[in-house]
C-alpha cells in the first residue's frame, strides 16, 4: 500500500511536467527539450536554498521562477534569435546541465535534516499514526502528503484551466493552432511563445522542487527521459478523455501521468531490470502513439468483415 | 486615408530566383472606398496587399495610414486598423477553437489582451446577434470547432471576425478563390453587406473579371509590378467584364511584342 502511495505522490507531482509538456507541445505545438533541463534546475535551486536554510515555500517559488527564466531563454533564442525551436531547447537544456552542476555544488544534494515542504506536511502528524484503508495499514504521513500533493494539483489545474479562457490565454492558444492568423489580429507570436515556455517550464521547475523534496535528494540525472516522460503523460491522457477540449486535455495529462507512473511501477514490481526502465518507457511511450490508429484500422476492417 | 508611395519590393534579390515584385506602386485610397485590384499571375496584387498589411516590409518607399508611417510597423501593430481576409479559409481561423473563441480573439484585435474572461456573458449575446444576422445558421452552433466548417462558412466568418472592430482598411486577399461557386456568391454578398454597412475603407483583390468590373467604385490593374490602370468613377461604373478582358489581351499582346522585340535584339547581337 505504501508503494501505491509513493506511486500516486510521484505520478500527481510529474503531472505538473506533464501540464507544463501540454502547455508547450500541444498549445503552442513547439518541440521544447528543455524540460529535461528545467526540472533538474527547479530541483537543484530548490535543494540549494533548503541547505542554506531558506523557507521551503520560498525555495519552491524560487524553483518556479528559475524554471520560467530557463523556458524565457529558450523562447528568446527561437523568436528573436530566429534559431530552430528544437534546437534552442537543446541548447539551453545542455547549458543547464552545468548552471544545474554551479547551483548545487556537486552532483547529488541530500537533504537530510532540511526542513521542506513535505517534511512540514508529514509533522501534522505522529509517524506511529496509521489510517485503516481497507485491509491495510497506511502511514497517516504518507496520506497527508497524497492529499497536500493532490491539492496542489487541483488548484494548479483549475488556475490553468481559468487562464485559458481569459483573453490572453486564448490567444496563448490560438498562437500554437494559427500563427499567421492571430499575428493578423494583433498579437506578437514571439512574445506570446517566451510567455508560454515561462509559464511550463515554471511548471516543470516547480515539479522539480517538489519532486526533490518528495524523495529527499537532487540530482543532477534527474531531467534525463523527462521528455518522454511528459509526452507520455500527454498522450496517454488523450487517449484516456478521448477529447481535445481544454479542461479534458489537463484533467487527461493528469490521468496520464498518473497511470503512466503505475504501469512503470507495476512493470518494476514484475522484476523489470531498472536498468531497462528507459527502453520500457520508450515502448510505452510507442504503443500510447500508435495505438489510437492502429485501433482504427482493427475497428474499420472489422466493421468491414461484418458488412460482407 | 493610405498612401503608398512609391514602394518596391524585391524577393531573393541578387540571386538567379530575384523576382520584382512591386516596382514603385503609387496609390492614394481615399476613406471609404472599395478598391478592386486586379492583374495576371505575378503582376504584385497580393505582394501589394501584403506590403500593407505588414506581412514583409517594403524595400523602399512609404506607406502611410491616417497620416501615420507605418512603413517600419510590424503586422501586429498595423492589425489594430487593419482587418483581413486571407485567400485560404483555413487561414483566418484557428481550427481547433470553437466559433465563439475565434469571435472573442477577434474581438481584441490590435488591443491589449488581458486576464478578463474571453467570452463573458454579453458577449456570447452579442456574438450570437452577429452570427445570426449572417444568416448561415451557425448561431447555434459557437461552441462548435471553427475547423469543422465548410471553406464558405469559414471564409463568413473570417469576414465577420475582420470587420468586428471596425478596421480602419480592410484588406480582402483573393478570399472567394478557394470557394465552390455558391460559397463563393454567399461570401460576396455578405462583403458587400459588410462593407456598406459600416462604409469601410477596403482593397480587394480579385481574379475574377466579373467582380472586377461590378464590385467597388475604383479599379486598379497591376502587371509585373507596377499599377497600369487606375479607373474610378463614372468609368468604373460603366465597366464590363469584356472590357477588362480587351485590357488583359491588350497587355499580353504588348508583352509579347516586348518579348518578340527582345528576341530580335537577341539575334542581332549574339
Amino acid at each position: 500500500m505504501n508503494l501505491l502511495l509513493s506511486t500516486y505522490a510521484v505520478g500527481l507531482i510529474l503531472a505538473l511536467l506533464a501540464l507544463g509538456v501540454l502547455i508547450s507541445f500541444r498549445i503552442l505545438a513547439f518541440r521544447d527539450l528543455t524540460v529535461e533541463g528545467s526540472i533538474t534546475l527547479g530541483g537543484a535551486v530548490c535543494a540549494a536554498m533548503l541547505f542554506a536554510g531558506w523557507n521551503p515555500i520560498l525555495a519552491t517559488g524560487a524553483a518556479i521562477l528559475a524554471g520560467a527564466a530557463a523556458g524565457t531563454v529558450t523562447g528568446i533564442l527561437a523568436t528573436r534569435f530566429q534559431i530552430n525551436g528544437l534546437l534552442a531547447g537543446i541548447l539551453v537544456m545542455t547549458a543547464l546541465y552545468s548552471v544545474n552542476l554551479r547551483v548545487m555544488g556537486r552532483s547529488n544534494l541530500p537533504l537530510m535534516n532540511q526542513r521542506t515542504i513535505v517534511t512540514t506536511v508529514r509533522n501534522f502528524t505522529s509517524p506511529e499514526n496509521k489510517w485503516h484503508i481497507g485491509n491495510w495499514d497506511v502511514p497517516a504521513q504518507e496520506v497527508y502528503v497524497l492529499g497536500m500533493v493532490s491539492v496542489l494539483i487541483i488548484v494548479v489545474a483549475c488556475a490553468m484551466y481559468a487562464f485559458f479562457r481569459t483573453n490572453l490565454g486564448l490567444a496563448m492558444r490560438a498562437t500554437g493552432d494559427n500563427e499567421n492568423m492571430i499575428r493578423a489580429l494583433g498579437v506578437e507570436v514571439g512574445w506570446m511563445l517566451t510567455l508560454g515556455l515561462a509559464i511550463s517550464n515554471g511548471l516543470i521547475g516547480l515539479a522539480g522542487a517538489l519532486l526533490v523534496q518528495y524523495q529527499g535528494y537532487a540530482d543532477v540525472q534527474i531531467g534525463l527521459g523527462m521528455v518522454v516522460w511528459g509526452l507520455a503523460s500527454v498522450i496517454i491522457g488523450e487517449s484516456l478523455v478521448g477529447s481535445r477540449q481544454m479542461g479534458m486535455l489537463i484533467i487527461g495529462s493528469i490521468m496520464g501521468s498518473v497511470v503512466f507512473r503505475l504501469l512503470v511501477a507495476i512493470a518494476l514490481r514484475w522484476g523489470l531490470n531498472p536498468n531497462d526502465l528507459k527502453l520500457v518507457t520508450a515502448v510505452f511511450v510507442f504503443a500510447a502513439l500508435v495505438a489510437p490508429s492502429a485501433g482504427e484500422i482493427v475497428r474499420k476492417r472489422l466493421g468491414k468483415a461484418i458488412a460482407q | 486615408m493610405l498612401d503608398i508611395e512609391n514602394i518596391k519590393k524585391t524577393f531573393h534579390a541578387g540571386t538567379p530566383n530575384e523576382v520584382r515584385a512591386l516596382q514603385g506602386v503609387d496609390l492614394r485610397i481615399e476613406k471609404g472606398s472599395f478598391v478592386i485590384v486586379i492583374g495576371t499571375n505575378g503582376s504584385g496584387k497580393s505582394t501589394l496587399l501584403n506590403a500593407v498589411a505588414g506581412s514583409f516590409f517594403v524595400d523602399t518607399g512609404k506607406l502611410r495610414l491616417k497620416g501615420q508611417d507605418i512603413t517600419r510597423w510590424p503586422e501586429h501593430r498595423r492589425a489594430k486598423y487593419i482587418g483581413r481576409v486571407f485567400q485560404n479559409p483555413f487561414t483566418g481561423t484557428a481550427p481547433s477553437l470553437t466559433i465563439a473563441e475565434n469571435l472573442a480573439l477577434a474581438a481584441k484585435r490590435g488591443r491589449m489582451r488581458g486576464l478578463g474572461w474571453a467570452l463573458s456573458a454579453a458577449r456570447r449575446d452579442e456574438m450570437y446577434e452577429r452570427v445570426r444576422a449572417m444568416g448561415l445558421g451557425l448561431e447555434n452552433r459557437l461552441g462548435n470547432a471553427i475547423g469543422s466548417l465548410s471553406g464558405g462558412q469559414r471564409q463568413s466568418l473570417t469576414l465577420l471576425m475582420a470587420g468586428l472592430i471596425k478596421p480602419d482598411l480592410l484588406l480582402l486577399d483573393e478570399h472567394t478563390a478557394a470557394l465552390d461557386p455558391k460559397s463563393a456568391d454567399q461570401v460576396i454578398r455578405l462583403t458587400e453587406e459588410v462593407i456598406h454597412r459600416d462604409n469601410l475603407t477596403t482593397l480587394m483583390v480579385t481574379h475574377s473579371m466579373h467582380q472586377a468590373a461590378y464590385l467597388g467604385d475604383r479599379l486598379i490593374m497591376m502587371v509585373r509590378g507596377k499599377v497600369i490602370h487606375d479607373i474610378r468613377g463614372a468609368d468604373k461604373q460603366r465597366l464590363t467584364p469584356e472590357d477588362l478582358l480587351d485590357r488583359f489581351d491588350e497587355v499580353r499582346r504588348a508583352e509579347l511584342l516586348d518579348e518578340s522585340a527582345a528576341e530580335m535584339l537577341e539575334r542581332q547581337y549574339v
